[in-house]
Order: structure tokens, then C-alpha cells, then sequence
């Protein structure tokens, strides 16, 4: 543990946290009772954390969809806030994420802190889009009769989030918050390798006025628990981000149930996309369903 | 409205007020107004082709309520109309006779002479046509005059205004008064009730005033004047043919259509009989429960006739115009 | 009175088909001509009201497939890609415009391979198709106001395969936008309809449409996969049934394809105590008996509120009473004959299981004609959620009617299937038809109306009903690399 940062005490022996999986609000070890060790950077020992299992997948995907009625129907306003005061919550906490951060990816303080940063200003982006997107993707149609005619962009339900692997934390919050801006649940798998820095954000979450259920944070691996939540008929969308190589194997078992799918966004040489770019309206645009409503117009 | 046949004293309570009126009234199912413009211009798509056609034109003829009623007519106008009637076109006797002159109530007397033992009724507007604004005694007078005249049908109009403010008893008094006057000493003349759904604009108002025309003893609800654009539409027409069928399966008594103005080519005519085929069907499809009110409309019956049995164009020299 | 008539009964008023000049047999559509096939081979199409053979059409092989594909690739890469929005919109436009003036003889030919209606072809598909042409012209030189970016970019070359149900109409919700946003295309057309597919094939020429850029390749099944498996495509979009969309689906998995997919529905049509009883019952009609119920968004599981159910059942059989079904070029015929004798059998067979399941099933007076493929109006009352009828998808005119007490139940059964592309309410209550809106899980919700389409109105559904959108702004995302 040496290369931890000291206890402020010597003599005192540190109070270590046991990271859990995030469901429905709560903090459950996986119903396995298994661990995985998670290493830092440099190979040091951090943490036991959960290794979910495909029943944690499920429990996870009941959460979201309990949650889901009461998310998205929740004002876009509130939506806003709540995700506002996510990034509230994030700043608050921020010393702590950059050292997590810095420890699972290896990052100098300042550069951890930059990262840190950008996650929270992304939370605050999203936040402001909550009740403006309704009017870029949707609003009404011109229809030839005597109709008015409109479209709304509508959350598509309850989408699984295979997060980045690379990125522990603004890549997660690049994947989550899109997601939950415009209505939708979510079950994510964290990074497999890095996943201290989700754990720690449910925390967050936890404490941020969101919904329990709306974000529901398991840690474990791509191969055992992506097949399920693939293949999961009550699951509506994927985003296979941090699928890996598993993703054409994940995009079959998606099929099942017409799932919206969000193939992973590589660039060139194959690897994840730099997370700190800015992003566009495609992650919004990914979940949401377009509902157009007619109704006649006359006397 | 489809229910089955209730007990005349099942209806009893509905006329007392206003409120019971308006309660009764307003509860009927509303019309939206796109769904039945889009159904009647379906229905108007028909395609009415050789006998089918042949059979509709004279079923158009006999229907006709050949209308004259501007303040320039005279007795030789009339008189004319009344030769017209009998005999639509003297060049082809298998022509039949429409059902009925229409005439202001002065002129009844005229028409009925004319008219003799052809079958042809004679329909008098009263009650202060068009505008239907007198005093009731007024109107009553009006429709006694018409019927002692010799008048086999009357075509009241409704105060509209009173029914546009919410006065639906007044409206309802007023036919049950004039429908009185219809069959006082012995008379038996038929009913006909105008709307005027021009002025009336909504479907739902047009649906209403069907109603409480039948409500009130109406022998066929008219559409219009033929004084105040727009005059009959098929949409209208419809509405109020769902109306006297839905009055029928509530009650068991049928009541008559009239559409009146606007329809001036067989085409038009052939539309209203596809209506009212589809609507209510064939019980209907008689001149005893179905009327069109027009007069031009009957050269071009008469021209597209000839055109079926000659199989060349006519043209308009060859019909009378009276 | 002539004759001795007592009922307005329409006299036949069939008409011409001297519009259409049939060939006897038809090559495929490849890089601006009629080619023969290379290692295909022949098939018939029917007319489904006769069974009387139209013509011979190519089946076409692997190799015709990579031909068409070649044609469109080398089309994309050397003209169309490089022309700029405003010319690719007057190719647009021409192309709109041939489609008015030739309107009747794709009206004739659409309801001689379809089966259905004239009156159905004349005035909805053909308008309407033409229709879709206009409105995207207009996009091509607009696409950077379409919110997708300042530069949005073509995918390159889309495969599009498409049903028989509306063919000419579904041939314009693929290639107008496709074309509009900058794609070359090879298109199927469904193996019973090929037949204005390949007549507009001549429309392009008219148009002089750059070879290549819109490619067709008729065929069955393996046509169509041969196609949306084709290495060198960038785009499949497909409209037909939720089965074969998922094993698209899984086909493209691991590829750069994009895809959009438009499947199956089992629609709700709800009916609440206070709607305008007469208008819901033509809704009713048009929602589940226009085009003999071959529409993926029908209005198939009618939800009337209790208390109004026998007074619209009743209204309902009435009205169908009225329904004319018979040769579908007769401009008086309602109903036309379903499509091919494999989907008769399949409505028949669901129709029996509803009947088997114990729903009460009723058809009006109707004389089948003897020849051809033909199926009565149907009504199955006393359906309830668990029954067959209620959850398949049956793709013919039967209605299965539920009944319900309060809007959270109507809500609850409307949404209760795993499909979601279409829901109908009927209310004269604002503040009920907008929290139905809201609550319904269905891409399209008629209020008040039923089976309304629109080329500025986006169309698709929720869960298996498809993904992607067609029509509209939205519509073009489908085509874009965004």
C-alpha cells in the first residue's frame, strides 16, 4: 500500500471501505458473495470488489424498471436539477475522486484533477439539456390536412451501459449521463479493471437526490455479466461502449428483443474515443424514442 | 345513441327545462368534425356508373322538393314550376314527377290548383322564413294560413337564435306549437324543420338540433334555407342522417332528411343518395323519407338522363327552364 | 323507375387497366438498365384477386447482387457523392413529378399485383409516394439545417429491402431520403409486388436519373440477404415482419452497417365512453380494415370502455355491413384480396385459434369471389389479453375486441405486448387524450383520427416494433453519418 497516500496519522490504522455494488439505491455485495481484487496502476493492491453476477444483472435491470415510471415522469426541470446536483456532489467530493482516479489510471494529481473537472462540467452540460432537447429533436410537423401533428423525443426505457474500460470516470459519467437526461434507467457495468472510481460516484449518486434505481452500478466482468444484460428481454437499449471484443457476440444476443444498440465509438487504431473531447447531441439522441402524436384540428 | 327501443315515457322528463334539455342534449356522443368531412368525402368518391346511375336519377327526380321561394315570384311562376313538376321533361313521358312544389305560404293556394290530383305535394315554408324571426303567434298564424291553404307539408325554421343561447325549451315549445298547427282541424301536413346548420357551424350543434327537432315531433329535419351560405353539405347531411337513425333505434319512430340548397348537378344528387344509402340505408332511400331541396339541379338529372338512354351529350336548349 | 330495382345497388365500375403495358417478363435494374440476370432464374408474379399471371420476373443470384451493388458503389463514388444537394433535389423533384403524371397507371398496376383497392392505390399510396418524393427533395440542399451538424455526410451505398403491403409507397419511404441525403441504393421489392418497382425503375430513366444510383433487384428471401450480408453496403433499412428483422439484426452484428428496421405491430385502438361514437367507429374501420389490415401500425386490438362497448360493437357491425369487398380495380371496392395464398393461410390459421380459444367470432354477409386469395372482415369479440388473437400479430382484416373500466387499465393492456409502433385513443377529454400520449408506448398515437401518414410525419415504433424513424427530419438521421 505504499504507494497510497499515508493515514494523516501514523500511528492510526486506516478505516478502509468495502466497495459494493449499487442497486436500487442501495449498497449490496454481489448475491455471489464473490470478490475480485483490483489492483492500481502500477499492480498494488486497492480493493476487493464486487464480481456481480448475472442475478445481480437482473436484480439490477428489476431496479431500473421500478424506477423508471417515476424518472421519466419526472419534470425535464427536475431531471436538470437532479443531475445538477450530481455534479454539486462530485465537486464536493472532488480531492477524493482525483486521488481515486489518479491511483486506478495511473494519473498525475493534475492531470487526475483535469479529468475530475471535466466530469463534473459534463454532468453540468447534460444537466442543461434535460429540459431543452424535447425542443431541438422533436416539436411540429407540417402535415398536409387538417391536422396538428407533433413529435416528442420520449426516454427508451431501461438501457444497459457497458461503460468504458479505459476511462473510470469521466467516460463512465460521458456514458451515464446522456442516458438518465432524458428519461431513461440505467443498469452499468463499470470498468473491469478500474471500477473504484463508479463505486465511489454511486456514492454520490446515492447522496444526490437521484431516484434509487435509476442508476444501478455493478462491477465484475464483461464476459459474464454482458451476455445476460444483452440478452435481458426487459432491457430496452445498449450502449456496448466497453464491450471489447464481446461486442458483435453482444450485438446478437441484442436482437432478441429489437434492443436499441450503441455500437462502441473507436477511432482508427480500434482504441476509445478521447473522452474529454466535447460532446455532440449522438449519446442523447441514441436513447431516446421519437413519439408522434396526430390530432385532428376542426369545429 | 343505439339503444334499444325505450317507453315513449322514458322521454317524458327531457323536455321540462332548459337544464333537462341541455343535460340531455349535450350528453349525445359529440362529432368530430375532421372524422366526418373525411367520411363523407369517402362516400363522395363512389363511382355510380350506367344502371345503377339510371336508377339513382330517377329516385333523384322523385325526391326533389322543386323550390321557388324569392320575393319576385308570381302566380305564372308557379304555375310553371307546378308543370315542371308533373311532367320534368314534356319530350320524354317515363320521366317521373318530383315530390313536391315549395312555395312561400301565399302562393300555396296557386300550387295546389296547379298541382290537381298529380300526386305532387305542396310543401309551404312558414314561420317567418328565413330568418324565423316573429312572435310565435305569429308563426302559428303563418303555418294555419299555408295548411288551410291546402299545404300538405310545412317547412318551419327554428329560432336559432334561441338555440345558439342556450334556449332549447323555447325551440322545442315552438315546433310542438307549429307541429299543432300542422293537424289542427283535420289537416294532416308533414313537418319539416330547417336548421339552418349554416348558422348553427359545429356538428355537435347540427347533431343537438336534430335531436330536439325529433324531441319535438319533426316529420324530417331540413338542413337549410337556401338563404345562408353554406347551405346543405354532405357532411351535414350526415350528421343528421346518423342522427334520425339513432332516433329511430331509440325510440322506433323514423324521421326524414332534407338537404336543401347547394346541390345542382347529378352528381351532387347521386352523393346525397351514396349518403344515405351508407348511412341509414335503404328504408331511407324513398321520397316519403328522403328530399332534395333544389330546382337547377333537376335539368341536369334530366340532361345526364338523356344522355343514358341516347348515349350523346345534351345540352342545356333542350330543357325547360322554369 | 327503371327496371325493377328496389336497392341502390352499385353497378360494376371497374377501372381500365389499357393504362398498364405489361411485359411479359422483366430483367433487373442495374446501373441505369433492364439487364438480364446472371445467376439467377425466373419466377411469377400473380395477381392475388385472379391468380391470373401478370409477368415473369428474375430471381435474382448472389451475383446480380454484387452487380447492383457494384453499380450503386461505382454511382456514389463517381456522381452522385460529388453532386452537389441542390442538383440531387431536382433529380428529386422530377422524379415526384413523373410520379403525378403516370399516377393512374401505378394506381392500376399497384392494385393488380397488390390486391388491394383502387380507390386505396389511387388515393393514398400513389399521392402519397410522390408525395414522399417532393417533400424530401426539398432536404437534399437543406441537410445542414437538419440539426445533425454544419456537414452532415452520406453513409454511401444502402441496401433496402421492403414489403408487399404498401410497395410503391414503401419504395419512397426508402429511396426518397436515401437519395436526398447523398446514398446510391439497391432496393428489393417483396417477391409477390415486384411490379411498380420495376416500373419506376423506368421512372428513374425518364428522370434521367445517373445510372447506378438507384439499383433494383427483385427476388425472395435469399435476394435479400444476399443483399443486407453484402460486404460492400454501408446501410440496410428494412420494412417487414419483427422475425426476419431480428435476424437482420443479428446478421449485421460486429459490422459498420447502419440499420434501421420498421417491424411488426399489434396496435391498440381505444375507445373511451365519451369519444364521438361515430367518427371511432370509422376510425375504427380505416384502422383495421384499410388496405384488408396488410399495415404494420393497425389498430388490431380494439379497447372499448364498458359502458360504451355493445352500443360501438353494434355501430361497428353496422358499418361493416356497408363494406364492399371484391375486385380491386372496381373503384367501389372497400376491401381487396389479401396478398398471396401463404398469407391467407396464416390469417385463416390465427383466426381459427382465436375461435378455438373460445372468442366470439363474427363476419358480415360477404360473397367471396371464387378465384384468388380472399378473407372476410372479422370480428372477435370476448378477446382477452391471453388469447392468440390479441398478441400475434395477424396481418389480415380481423379485429379482436377487448373491453376495459378505467384509463390506467386501458393503458396497461394497450402497452402489455412486446410490440410498439402504433396506438389509437378516442375521447372528446383534452387533458385524457394528451395523458394517454403520454402513457401509450407506441411510436405514432392517433387521437381522434387513425391511420394518417405523412411524409413530414416521422414514423417507427418502440421495442420490437423497430428502431429509426422514416419521414420528417427525423427521418433523415437513418441516412446520415451522424
Amino acid at each position: 500500500m505504499s504507494d497510497r497516500p499515508a493515514s494523516p496519522s501514523a500511528d492510526r490504522l486506516e478505516v478502509r471501505k468495502t466497495y459494493k455494488l449499487y442497486v436500487g439505491g442501495a449498497f449490496p455485495r454481489s448475491e455471489s458473495g464473490r470478490s475480485y481484487e483490483v489492483t492500481g496502476s502500477k499492480g498494488e493492491f486497492l480493493a476487493n470488489a464486487s464480481l456481480a453476477s448475472r442475478k445481480d444483472a437482473r436484480d439490477a435491470v428489476v431496479a431500473a424498471r421500478a424506477a423508471f415510471p417515476g424518472w421519466s415522469g419526472a419534470t425535464a426541470y427536475n431531471r436538470g436539477q437532479v443531475i445538477y446536483r450530481v455534479a454539486e456532489v462530485l465537486e464536493s467530493r472532488r480531492s477524493q475522486f482525483i486521488e481515486e482516479v489518479g491511483v486506478a489510471e495511473g494519473l498525475s494529481p493534475k492531470k487526475a484533477g483535469s479529468i475530475v473537472d471535466a466530469s463534473i462540467d459534463r454532468l453540468v452540460w447534460y444537466a442543461g439539456w434535460a429540459d431543452k432537447i424535447a425542443q431541438v429533436l422533436g416539436g411540429s410537423n407540417a402535415v398536409s390536412g387538417p391536422f396538428f401533428n407533433f413529435s416528442v423525443p420520449e426516454p427508451t426505457g431501461v438501457v444497459a451501459v457497458l461503460a468504458p474500460q479505459h476511462s473510470s470516470l469521466l467516460g463512465l459519467v460521458s456514458c451515464v449521463a446522456p442516458v438518465i437526461t432524458t428519461g431513461n434507467t440505467c443498469v452499468v457495468l463499470t470498468s473491469q479493471t478500474m471500477p473504484l472510481p463508479a463505486v465511489t460516484f454511486g456514492e454520490v449518486l446515492a447522496t444526490s437526490d437521484v431516484p434509487g434505481g435509476v442508476v444501478n452500478i455493478l462491477t465484475g466482468k464483461v464476459s459474464e455479466v454482458a451476455p445476460h444484460l444483452a440478452a435481458h428481454m426487459d432491457v430496452n437499449a445498449i450502449d456496448l461502449t466497453g464491450s471489447g471484443l464481446a461486442a458483435a457476440e453482444l450485438e446478437v444476443a441484442a436482437a432478441d428483443n429489437v434492443k436499441r444498440v450503441l455500437r462502441p465509438n473507436l477511432d482508427s487504431d480500434g482504441r476509445e474515443v478521447d473522452w474529454a473531447t466535447e460532446p455532440d447531441l449522438t449519446r442523447l439522441r441514441a436513447f431516446v424514442e421519437t413519439k408522434t402524436v396526430w390530432h385532428p384540428i376542426g369545429v | 345513441m343505439i339503444a334499444a327501443p325505450v317507453q315513449e315515457t322514458q322521454w317524458d322528463g327531457i323536455a321540462n327545462s332548459d337544464r333537462s334539455l341541455r343535460t340531455f342534449l349535450h350528453g349525445l356522443p359529440g362529432v368530430d368534425r375532421v372524422g366526418a368531412d373525411q367520411r363523407a368525402a369517402a362516400l363522395a368518391t363512389r363511382s355510380i356508373k350506367t344502371d345503377s346511375k339510371a336508377w339513382a336519377i330517377d329516385l333523384a327526380i322523385q325526391m326533389i322538393d322543386l323550390t321557388t321561394l324569392e320575393g319576385a315570384d308570381t302566380p305564372g311562376k308557379v304555375k310553371a314550376l307546378c308543370a315542371k313538376a308533373i311532367g320534368p321533361d314534356p319530350a320524354d313521358q317515363s320521366v317521373p314527377s318530383v315530390a313536391a312544389v315549395c312555395v312561400y305560404n301565399d302562393l300555396v293556394g296557386i300550387a295546389k290548383e296547379a298541382l290537381g290530383s298529380s300526386g305532387v305535394h305542396v310543401a309551404a315554408v312558414a314561420t317567418a322564413f328565413p330568418s324565423g324571426r316573429a312572435s310565435l303567434p305569429v308563426k302559428v298564424a303563418d303555418t294555419h294560413d299555408a295548411v288551410a291553404a291546402g299545404a300538405d307539408e310545412i317547412d318551419m325554421v327554428i329560432d336559432r337564435g334561441a338555440f345558439l343561447s342556450g334556449r332549447y325549451l323555447q325551440v322545442h315549445d315552438e315546433i310542438v306549437a307549429i307541429k299543432a298547427a300542422c293537424t289542427a282541424d283535420g289537416h294532416s301536413a308533414h313537418l319539416k324543420v330547417i336548421l339552418e346548420t349554416g348558422e348553427l357551424q359545429t356538428y355537435d350543434s347540427v347533431r343537438r338540433a336534430s335531436w330536439l327537432a325529433m324531441l319535438a315531433g319533426a316529420d324530417f329535419i331540413k338542413t337549410s334555407t337556401g338563404k345562408i351560405a353554406p347551405a346543405a353539405t354532405l357532411p351535414v347531411t350526415l350528421v343528421m342522417l346518423e342522427a334520425v337513425r339513432d332516433f329511430r333505434a331509440a325510440t322506433g319512430r323514423q324521421v326524414g332528411v332534407k338537404p336543401a340548397g347547394g346541390i345542382r348537378t347529378t352528381k351532387d344528387a347521386v352523393k346525397y343518395l351514396v349518403l344515405v344509402n351508407e348511412t341509414v340505408g335503404a328504408e331511407w332511400l324513398d321520397p316519403e323519407w328522403f328530399r332534395l331541396g333544389a330546382s337547377s339541379v333537376l335539368n341536369d338529372l334530366l340532361m345526364q338522363r338523356t344522355k343514358l338512354t341516347t348515349g350523346r351529350y345534351s345540352g342545356p336548349d333542350y330543357f325547360t327552364l322554369d | 323507375m327503371t327496371g325493377s330495382r328496389t336497392t341502390f345497388s352499385y353497378s360494376p365500375a371497374p377501372e381500365s387497366r389499357a393504362v398498364v403495358d405489361l411485359k411479359p417478363s422483366y430483367g433487373l435494374f442495374i446501373d441505369g438498365d433492364f439487364v438480364d440476370t446472371i445467376d439467377g432464374s425466373a419466377f411469377k408474379t400473380i395477381s392475388p384477386s385472379t391468380e391470373e399471371v401478370l409477368a415473369e420476373v428474375t430471381d435474382a443470384g448472389p451475383r446480380d447482387v454484387d452487380r447492383a451493388v457494384a453499380a450503386a458503389r461505382k454511382a456514389y463514388d463517381t456522381t452522385w457523392s460529388r453532386l452537389s444537394g441542390r442538383e440531387r433535389g431536382k433529380y428529386l423533384f422530377r422524379i415526384a413529378r413523373i410520379l403525378q403524371e403516370r399516377g393512374r397507371e401505378f394506381a392500376v398496376l399497384e392494385s393488380l399485383d397488390n390486391g388491394k383497392p383502387i380507390k386505396e392505390s389511387r388515393d393514398v399510396d400513389i399521392p402519397l409516394a410522390a408525395a414522399h418524393f417532393f417533400y424530401h427533395a426539398g432536404w437534399a440542399d437543406k441537410l445542414s439545417y437538419a440539426g445533425y451538424g454544419p456537414a452532415p455526410r452520406p453513409l454511401g451505398v444502402a441496401a433496402q429491402v421492403i414489403p408487399w403491403n404498401f410497395p410503391l409507397l414503401m419504395l419512397a419511404w426508402k429511396i426518397a431520403p436515401a437519395l436526398a441525403t447523398g446514398n446510391t441504393v439497391v432496393l428489393k421489392p417483396a417477391e409477390t409486388t415486384p411490379l411498380t418497382a420495376l416500373l419506376f425503375a423506368e421512372v428513374c430513366q425518364q428522370a434521367d436519373l445517373p445510372p447506378g444510383v438507384v439499383n433494383i433487384v427483385t427476388g425472395a428471401g435469399p435476394t435479400g440477404q444476399a443483399l443486407v450480408e453484402h460486404s460492400d453496403i454501408n446501410k440496410v433499412a428494412f420494412t417487414g415482419s419483427t422475425d426476419v428483422g431480428k435476424l437482420i439484426r443479428r446478421s449485421l452484428a460486429g459490422s459498420a452497417k447502419k440499420l434501421t428496421l420498421e417491424l411488426g405491430g399489434k396496435g391498440a385502438n381505444i375507445v373511451f365512453d365519451d369519444a364521438p361514437i361515430d367518427q371511432a367507429v370509422e376510425g375504427i374501420v380505416r384502422g383495421v380494415f384499410f388496405n384488408q389490415g396488410h399495415v404494420c401500425c393497425a389498430g388490431t386490438r380494439l379497447l372499448v370502455q364498458e359502458s360504451v362497448a355493445e352500443e360501438v360493437l353494434d355501430s361497428l357491425k353496422r358499418r361493416l355491413g356497408t363494406l364492399r369487398l371484391g375486385d380491386p380495380l372496381d373503384k367501389n371496392t372497400d376491401i381487396g384480396a389479401i396478398n398471396s395464398a401463404e398469407q391467407l393461410v396464416r390469417i385463416r390459421t390465427l383466426s381459427d385459434i382465436g375461435e378455438a380459444e373460445g372468442a366470439g367470432r363474427w363476419s358480415p354477409v360477404c360473397e367471396l369471389p371464387e378465384r384468388g386469395f380472399w378473407f372476410p372482415p372479422t370480428v372477435f369479440t370476448g378477446v382477452s389479453q391471453a388469447h392468440r388473437i390479441a398478441r400475434d400479430e395477424i396481418f389480415g382484416p380481423v379485429l379482436s375486441v377487448l373491453t376495459f373500466r378505467t384509463p390506467s387499465e386501458a393503458v396497461e393492456k394497450a402497452n402489455n405486448t412486446p410490440y410498439g409502433l402504433s396506438a389509437g385513443v378516442w375521447t372528446e377529454k383534452g387533458s385524457l387524450i394528451l395523458h394517454m400520449a403520454q402513457k401509450l408506448r407506441a411510436g405514432v398515437v392517433w387521437a381522434n383520427t387513425f391511420n394518417n401518414f405523412d411524409p413530414a410525419s416521422p414514423f417507427g415504433g418502440y421495442k420490437e416494433s423497430g428502431f429509426g424513424r422514416e419521414g420528417g427530419r427525423h427521418g433523415l438521421e437513418a441516412y446520415l453519418n451522424v
